[in-house]
């Protein structure tokens, strides 16, 4: 069985009295895609933040290759990739560098790794144009870059193309695969079709709590919960 | 706090002028200091009127800035004061335009400078209180010539601010 690189036990967020996440327990494996899927407000995006350190559990735990780790540590094993993309300011090459800049990459590695990171996402010769200036299509391709040249061991992708066109798609999902094979992927998606293609492994989460899990094509093909059934054909209640 | 500041902003300055002549006159509070009729009394007149400005449009330039970018930041592994950092660069513009904003202010009114400089000679004589003493002289022609220095020199700095902005 292949070691888990990050996983999260028994974690509980609750704000102002509310179940955001209850007890939820997710593994996510080195070069595999993990998609945690579920309708909205299922507490996709908490987990993801949670995951990323850029939030605090109410109970229970976070490690990284078994051990566990605060949420400093995690965003130094971590980065999420949000489904609103957010541009810096100056150009594609200065986002992509930003996040190699801020962790201190010796300054010669800079360009390569920039490079790298755009030519997975079918940006290369991008370099020079203003981050604002783009689409959103390509905003979002230059977000997973800047996510990709980090090169950290987890990559967290909340709801990568939400209202992207299919060409968009299609290279983000490329790009997707392609990273998931040095390090490990969670993916947060509603979009069911791009759970299937994309992923190793599905989690299905309804109203805070992991309700069925398992091999992807085990999951769609045979599904054993009620309603993760439901949820495939479209017809789970919010 | 930042509504305090606001209504401050379109303070008369001549009464301004009046309530900080009073402090700063010999028998005021900080008469001491003997600061009226210097350039310091002028400086400590146009601070305290550009103050509200400066703090004003500073806040709204960083409140406008995206808030996701703090998270950003944060997941591609930015410390605090880089993130601070962040926030500063791209609230630039903005405070830029703060600044401008209080020196065109401080450069351009009279009623501070009249009041606490006292318009002498080579010593707190400015645009604003030359063009004032000349019209009242009837020199309008030098008036009117010192006002195309005033508004050449406040019209570049903007213009200036502006391109350089488009540009960046």
């Amino acid at each position: 069985m292949m070691m888990s690189k990050i996983e999260a036990l028994d974690v509980t967020k609750r704000y102002d009295g509310s179940l955001a996440l209850d007890r939820v327990e997710v593994r996510a494996s080195y070069g595999q895609v993990t998609s945690i899927v579920g309708v909205n407000g299922a507490g996709k995006t908490t987990l993801l933040k949670i995951l990323a350190g850029l939030d605090t559990p109410s109970d229970g735990k976070v490690l990284i290759a078994a051990r566990q780790v605060s949420p400093e540590e995690l965003r130094a094993h971590c980065t999420m990739v949000f489904q609103k993309s957010v541009m810096l300011g100056g150009t594609v090459y200065d986002n992509v560098a930003y996040g190699l800049r801020v962790n201190r990459t010796p300054g010669r590695d800079i360009p390569d790794r920039v490079k790298s990171a755009l030519e997975i996402v079918n940006l290369d010769g991008f370099e020079k144009r203003k981050a604002r200036k783009l689409s959103s299509g390509e905003q979002q391709r230059v977000a997973i870059a800047r996510a990709l040249a980090l090169e950290r061991e987890v990559i967290l992708i909340d709801e990568p193309t939400a209202n992207l066109d299919p060409a968009n798609t299609m290279v983000i999902e490329q790009g997707i695969k392609q990273s998931a094979r040095s390090r490990a992927v969670l993916l947060s998606t509603h979009n069911l079709p791009q759970a299937r293609r994309l992923s190793d492994r599905v989690i299905h989460l309804y109203r805070g709590r992991v309700v069925e899990e398992g091999e992807a094509a085990r999951f769609f093909a045979d599904p054993h919960d009620e309603r993760t059934k439901l949820f495939i054909n479209g017809e789970l209640q919010f | 706090m930042k509504g305090i500041f606001n209504a401050f902003i379109g303070i008369p300055t001549v009464a301004l002028g009046l309530y900080l002549y009073l402090l700063l006159s010999r028998s005021g509070p900080l008469g001491y200091f003997e600061f009226l009729y210097t350039p310091y009394g002028i400086i400590i007149g146009q601070c305290v009127l550009v103050t509200p400005i400066v703090v004003s449009f500073t806040t709204s330039a960083l409140e406008s800035v995206d808030p996701d970018l703090r998270t950003l930041a944060r997941t591609l592994g930015a410390s605090g004061l880089q993130i601070d950092a962040v926030v500063l660069r791209e609230a630039f513009w903005g405070v830029a335009l703060a600044i401008i904003a209080a020196f065109n202010r401080a450069f351009a009114e009279l009623g501070v400078a009249m009041m606490l400089g006292g318009n002498i000679r080579n010593l707190t004589r400015v645009l604003t209180t030359a063009i004032a003493l000349e019209t009242a002289r009837g020199e309008i022609a030098l008036s009117i010539a010192l006002s195309f220095i005033l508004l050449g020199i406040v019209m570049s700095l903007s213009i200036a601010v502006s391109l350089a902005r488009r540009s960046s």
